[in-house]
């Protein structure tokens, strides 16, 4: 498979008045065409702010990608170290973005229409009335009914779905090769959310195009991407293809995303697996491995070095102190069926 | 658990007035009772009415019409000094952690003044007692003393919780509590709520639009659609064996951490969107994204009715 985005040892830091936030920390990870590529984590871990330096969206300064990171496009261009030319073009057509609230990311002065064909004026140096005509497809094809009327409409007078939809419409316009979502559905309701990702999986595979989803839900992801990384406090700590992450993962931390969510399809009326503490502040600087302090098989060596990598297979690797020879065993199937209480 | 009812909704409306002659209907006939030492779940999409009913039975709304009984006493028909006593016994928890606190107030002043209204204390009592708060819901001491701001939200949402705590309610309604917080923190709220519950025998009403969460630490669970209640069952009986075709599509839509599960569902899938609650259809409120829709159901408005014990649903097909 052709790799259509290598990240390779990507450092975002923000500047602030408090100090330095180490926001992302050495994240590498490679995309291939038509693929689907999950981020998991809680608010905070870097999620966004990764998916962002894609795209190149995040405001410099106060935000800084550090040298020596590299996110090369297509196997030849350096985003990090794009002209602002090449950046303009490079969003929309090779790369688009849609975002967790679509009202705010819709101009609420513009019908969507304009909106849509604005983009395609643009890009791809279209005429009014062609435009219109590639705008009411582009409507049809993410399902919105009526689309002929709808592109007078304004936002306002769309459903929190159909403004989604739009956002997706207008992020395919240009044929991106990747589309990055960021946590698409997590202000829409259960229902819609499924109508969303059905829709994002039948464009990826309609038009090949390669995706990036950001979420905090596991579930989501469940059916939906190819491989998943799962981050914490700025770095990538597991990594694995679906069967690998749910059944096979192997860092505390995926164990208790897995664990803190009850599940429809048993009947555990147990306690639910509660993580202590809270995330580590980034601000500080950071000893040891970053999951240390709410891991409850944290060793003296987690408290004073950071893990290496570890491979378990082609695909499925993670960074954990417990996958070292020496390290106590800790019994994966028993901890999954809820034995970790309090 | 007992057999007492404690909260008892009889065919309760909330109507809002929009303006141009056009009344919404928030909560349109909704019956329904809460035991003693009970948890219901309610569910149902955003605009369902849900969060409407939660605060028309504290009597923070008005009624249209229906009543809402507390131990037998009808909540909206309350003279003022029964009024001050119901609002000592049913508290609420709000959604956003962020909003519902006074930004100016410190964590023991937001919590001292429930008890400063109910309670004659001494200050010294009245510090006791706030600190015992602060560690029942899992706060330090030293957090009475600081700003909402200096919290995080899972910090802020047990300040939520302590505040709720202080006036010694029987019955809290939990209006979405969880839904602005992490994974990880959200398991944490949850097990304080459950085990409040268990401690002290609270009453909770858990408004949620969170199915598996509903699920997880409801006893009975009622789904709500356009503001009427059209399924309700206790919560195992519902997530195994849905009746209603919403509930149904809604169970069906909840996504499943499991790749093996999830790739050999099935999804109902719901065509179109939760019409407007201004001038709701006629007939089942449900008809037009019904599957099973019949003309019956377009013209007759369907009735909760028992079809098992325990078990209710409003549909002409079930």
């Amino acid at each position: 498979m052709d790799k259509i985005l290598e990240v390779k040892d990507l450092n975002i830091s923000f500047h602030t008045y408090a100090g330095e936030v180490k926001a992302v920390r050495g994240v590498s990870f490679d995309l291939n065409k038509g693929e689907s590529l999950a981020l998991v984590g809680e608010s905070g871990c870097g999620k966004t702010v990764t998916a962002k330096s894609i795209v190149r969206l995040l405001k410099e300064p106060p935000a800084e990608i550090k040298e020596g990171s590299k996110i090369i496009f297509n196997g030849k261009e350096d985003v990090v170290k794009m002209s602002k030319k090449r950046l303009r073009s490079f969003r929309g057509e090779d790369v688009s973005m849609i975002f967790q609230d679509p009202m705010t990311s819709l101009n609420p002065t513009m019908t969507i229409g304009q909106q849509i064909m604005e983009a395609l004026m643009i890009h791809k140096g279209m005429q009014k009335n062609e435009a219109k005509k590639e705008t009411i497809k582009l409507l049809e094809t993410v399902n919105i009914p009526n689309a002929e009327e709808r592109i007078n409409h304004y936002p306002h007078q769309l459903s929190g779905g159909m403004r989604q939809r739009v956002m997706i419409a207008m992020a395919l316009s240009c044929n991106p090769k990747i589309l990055i979502a960021d946590e698409p559905t997590t202000a829409l309701d259960v229902t819609i959310q499924a109508q969303i990702m059905d829709l994002l999986g039948e464009l990826k595979n309609k038009f090949n195009t390669a995706i990036i989803l950001i979420t905090h839900d596991l579930g989501v992801v469940a059916n939906f991407a190819d491989k998943i990384q799962v981050m914490y406090a700025g770095e990538i700590v597991e990594r694995g293809n679906r069967e690998e992450i749910f059944y096979k993962s192997m860092h505390p931390y995926t164990w208790a995303l897995l664990n803190s969510v009850p599940r429809l399809d048993t009947e555990n009326k147990e306690q639910l697996y509660a993580l202590r503490g809270t995330p580590p502040d980034l601000i500080l600087p950071l000893k040891g491995c970053a999951f240390s302090s709410r891991c409850e098989y944290a060793m003296e060596i987690c408290l004073e070095r950071k893990p290496v990598e570890t491979r378990l297979s082609n695909t499925h690797s993670l960074s954990c102190w417990l996958q070292h020879p020496d390290a106590p065993k800790v019994n994966r199937a028993e901890v999954l069926r809820g034995e970790m209480n309090e | 658990m007992s057999n007492e009812n404690l909260i008892e909704v009889v065919n309760l409306k909330k109507y809002f007035n929009v303006g141009k002659n056009k009344i919404l209907k928030a909560v349109d006939d909704v019956s329904f009772n809460i035991k003693k030492g009970e948890t219901l779940g309610l569910v149902g999409e955003s605009g369902c009415g849900k969060t409407t009913c939660g605060r028309t039975i504290l009597g923070l709304y008005a009624a249209t019409s229906g009543h809402v009984y507390y131990c037998g006493k009808d909540v909206h028909a309350m003279d003022f000094n029964e009024k001050i006593k119901f609002k000592k016994n049913a508290q609420i928890i709000l959604q956003d952690p962020y909003a519902s606190l006074d930004p100016r107030m410190t964590i023991g002043e937001i919590i001292g003044e429930g008890i400063d209204v109910h309670f004659k204390l001494t200050r010294i009592e009245r510090q006791r007692r706030i600190n015992e708060l602060l560690d029942t819901v899992g706060l330090n001491q030293e957090h009475a003393s600081r700003f909402p701001h200096e919290l995080s939200g899972g910090q802020r949402q047990r300040v939520g919780i302590a505040r709720a705590l202080a006036v010694e309610p029987q019955f809290i309604v939990c209006d979405e509590p969880i839904s602005a917080l992490d994974v990880s923190i959200q398991a944490q709220i949850v097990n304080l709520l459950v085990r409040l519950q268990k401690e002290i025998g609270l009453t909770y009403l858990f408004i949620s639009h969170d199915l598996s969460m509903v699920k997880h630490i409801s006893d009975r669970v009622g789904v709500m659609y356009l503001g009427s209640m059209v399924e309700l069952a206790p919560s195992f009986n519902i997530y195994q064996k849905p009746l209603h075709p919403y509930t149904k599509a809604l169970i069906s839509a909840i996504p499943i951490p499991d790749p093996k599960i999830e790739d050999e569902r099935k999804r109902i899938k719901l065509e179109g969107e939760v019409p407007s609650p201004i001038n709701p259809p006629e007939g089942c409120k449900f008809f037009k994204r019904c599957v099973q829709a019949t003309d019956k159901c377009k013209n007759v408005s369907p009735q909760l009715k028992e079809v098992e014990k325990n078990h209710f649903v409003a549909c002409h097909q079930c």
